[in-house]
């Protein structure tokens, strides 16, 4: 708990607002994880009265693939944990492992994220399947953005859904951004170059490129991805410099299977994990990091325009724990 | 979409059936593997664990173990016991009480309630009725704008609700607004939440009481997890849901979802969507689900896919022409739109038994441009030419390639297989018409 302690601590320094805020911060962050959070330690308390091994573990692996974890990643975690049965003498014990295995299974891709910008503009494109969240990330990612003294614009190149544009629109609005779009229906990939093209013109910082969600088995809306994509890079030579996969926190075992699609189509940078606050459990994290090797990099944990947060593993395994 | 867990359970229950005797240690090991490939579809934990245990406590018993096919044995009872955990017939949508009568569409966000509420007008429409649409979503940033553009796609009136006005006003005065229109089934859209909360529930609970809607149905995405079982109880604990509809169900989720479901709620699944335009929704057939999950081919829907699209009129216009052997390539073409109608290729392959199993047929992504294609080559010809091919002579080809945009091979091949067919055909008309009526129109 030391972290949240001198983040706690350092916040306080600063300003009154922003204990407030910090506080609000983390009590949503652990209040979002709570679920994950009773699961995987209130209930280890109790298992542990309950003194037999056996039963322990298979009540541990209840847990875990309640978390949507996966079925494997749990079954390898309780072998690995029933390894050190022999060091495991209290629930401490017990926690201090879990949260071992469970960051040693989501591996070394899932550092730090590190939100330097080089490229101007710096071109992020998201995509992900129908409903995750897309739009609504969009919209935090512009506000984080602007927070931090970055011009933004906002292309809106899901010209399919209805009112998807307006939807953006508003988030623009709401985070000052600059917001290119064209008519419903238009060619999403003429949209993308306009906005990758309006970013050089107007000097801006960060283009975030929306585009209209789609189910990963659909090769024909894969293969318009893959336009939007080359598109971009007709203006800018290397943009986009970020592409985004949005995932919802509720989904199951099928989040791999969208991760590894969207990768293998077109090799995804970093991945938002949304809707985190729900009683979702998020175990599906773990599987990505470990499974896919795409770094995980933004979590979102909550309804409001700073909720979306940068992952770090230590701190996440810090916060289940 | 249930390509992997059906796959799962075949090898199983190859393994089971390779025994001459069943030990309990078989059927154990059978079991094991038959509860992995449930939570790995997303099947949640508590469910798949009450359905390992009544198989096994089956499996064990008399009936086994007395029989001369064991292995075969437990496979059916493993059949019998996901039939009855999916439930049996399809449940259609409540429609009682008096005209307008309201309909609740509950769900979290990113289920696809707004969707759905278009896709379903469309299909209520289909059946006879007129649909109204009320957006009740006074939150979301342009939700009531998506629900507007999809009532003026689809020609429906949309009550034109504003943000920040009261939920429960919103439905009653849609509800008078639908009666002046003269619609007789109201659709209600409702505001979604990242997950399930109480002001959410305390608002729907207002609604519900405020317009007693005849059905409510709560809208589950296909991939949601084991968090599934959570958010179906607390909607139904908190307004006694009719049913559900699953979306999203196009992709490749093994659908674990809708066992969950199913199971812990006891609500039926009524409806599926399985794709992007405003008429992919369809009724959902537990028995003929669990067929397909068992690999076993979904003939029923085929057969109704094909009588929804295929025009009876010329149905029998055809069968005339057959008789005659004056089946021309303009026939072929308007065949082949109706086929192309029924949906994509795959889909209507998955559905004939064995074809889905076939190992040739794994992966085959049927190429609906070379249909597109061998559109463009008849459009190409004169209607001379269409009625009777024998004249197309070389020169011919060149320009009907070059009108077509395809090569001289693609043609030929093309009037080769339209030869071939014409062969069977007549073969067929020669063997009598028995049947022929039936037949699907290929």
């Amino acid at each position: 708990m030391a972290w949240f302690k001198k983040k706690k601590e350092a916040e306080e320094k600063e300003t009154p607002v922003n204990t407030i805020e910090a506080k609000g911060f983390v009590g949503r962050l652990r209040q979002g994880l709570s679920k994950t959070r009773d699961i995987l330690t209130t209930d280890i308390d109790d298992l542990f009265r309950s003194n037999r091994f056996d039963d322990l573990m298979e009540e541990l692996e209840e847990r875990l693939i309640t978390s949507d974890i996966g079925v494997q990643p749990a079954m390898e975690i309780i072998e690995r944990v029933s390894r050190k049965k022999g060091k495991i003498n209290s629930a401490d014990d017990l926690k201090a492992v879990l949260r071992d295995e469970i960051v040693d299974l989501m591996g070394e891709t899932c550092g730090a994220v590190d939100e330097t910008i080089t490229a101007s503009p710096h071109v992020i494109m998201v995509l992900g399947v129908n409903g995750v969240g897309k739009t609504t990330t969009i919209g935090k990612l512009a506000a984080r953005y602007a927070d931090q003294g970055k011009s933004v614009l906002i292309a809106a190149s899901d010209t399919f859904r209805a009112a998807a544009v307006e939807q953006l629109g508003i988030w623009a609005d709401q985070a000052g951004a600059d917001f290119v779009r064209h008519r419903d229906k238009a060619d999403p990939a003429a949209v993308a170059f306009d906005g990758v093209e309006a970013g050089v013109a107007r000097k801006k910082d960060v283009v975030i490129v929306d585009t209209a969600g789609r189910l990963h088995t659909k090769a024909n809306l894969m293969e318009e991805l893959k336009k939007i994509k080359r598109a971009m890079g007709k203006k800018l030579p290397d943009a986009p410099h970020e592409t985004l996969l949005v995932l919802d926190a509720t989904t199951g075992q099928n989040g791999l299977s969208q991760a590894k699609m969207f990768h293998d189509a077109l090799g995804v940078t970093g991945i938002a994990l949304v809707k985190l606050d729900g009683t979702a459990r998020g175990g599906i994290v773990v599987s990505i990091c470990g499974g896919v090797g795409i770094p995980l990099k933004y979590v979102g944990i909550g309804e409001r325009i700073e909720d979306l947060q940068t992952f770090d593993p230590a701190r996440f395994a810090e916060a289940l724990f | 979409m249930f390509d992997n867990l059906s796959d799962r359970l075949e090898s199983v229950f190859k393994k089971l059936k390779g025994h001459g005797k069943l030990t309990e240690k078989n059927i154990e090991e059978g079991l094991r593997e038959v509860r992995m490939a449930l939570l790995e579809a997303d099947v949640h934990y508590r469910v798949a664990k009450q359905f390992i245990a009544d198989v096994k406590a089956r499996a064990l018993g008399q009936e086994v173990m007395k029989s001369l096919t064991p292995g075969q044995q437990v496979v059916k009872i493993v059949n019998d016991e996901l039939r009855e955990l999916m439930g049996s017939a399809n449940e259609e949508l409540t429609l009682s009480g008096p005209t307008p009568i309201p309909i609740m569409l509950v769900g979290l966000q990113g289920s696809g309630k707004t969707t759905t509420a278009g896709k379903l007008a469309t299909l209520l429409r289909k059946k006879g009725r007129t649909p109204y649409l009320a957006p009740v979503d006074v939150y979301r940033p342009a939700a009531i704008d998506q629900l507007q553009k999809l009532g003026k796609e689809l020609s429906v009136p949309v009550y034109p609700s504003e943000t920040g006005m009261d939920p429960a006003t919103i439905c009653r005065e849609a509800r008078t607004a639908a009666q002046k229109e003269g619609c007789d089934t109201v659709l209600i859209d409702t505001a979604g939440r990242l997950h399930v909360d109480q002001e959410l529930m305390d608002e729907l609970v207002r609604i519900k009481s405020a317009i007693q809607p005849a059905d409510i149905l709560l809208v589950a995405d296909a991939m949601t997890g084991q968090d599934a079982v959570n958010i179906a109880k607390s909607f139904d604990d908190a307004l006694d849901i009719g049913g559900v509809v699953l979306t999203k169900m196009d992709g490749d989720a093994r659908g674990g979802a809708a066992l969950s479901i199913k199971a812990v709620t006891g609500k039926p699944i009524k409806f599926m969507g399985v794709g992007e335009k405003l008429n992919d929704l369809e009724p959902f057939h537990p028995d003929r689900l669990a067929s397909s999950i068992l690999g076993m081919g979904d003939v029923l829907s085929f057969i109704e896919k094909a009588q929804e699209n295929v025009d009876d009129e010329k149905a029998a216009e055809l069968e005339r022409k057959l008789r005659k052997s004056q089946f021309t390539l303009e026939d072929f073409r308007d065949q082949m739109a109706q086929v192309r109608k029924m949906g994509p290729l795959e889909d209507l392959l998955g559905m004939i038994p064995g074809l889905g199993k076939m190992k040739a047929m794994k992966g085959v992504k049927v190429d609906e441009r070379e249909l597109v294609k061998i559109e463009a080559m008849i459009n190409s010809m004169t209607p001379e030419e269409r009625r009777n091919h024998a004249i197309i002579n070389g020169s011919r080809r060149r320009r009907i390639a070059k009108g077509s945009g395809a090569t001289v091979q693609d043609l030929n091949r093309m009037l080769k297989n339209y030869t071939q067919v014409m062969k069977m055909v007549k073969k067929l008309t020669k063997g009598g018409m028995r049947g022929m009526k039936d037949m699907l129109p290929f």
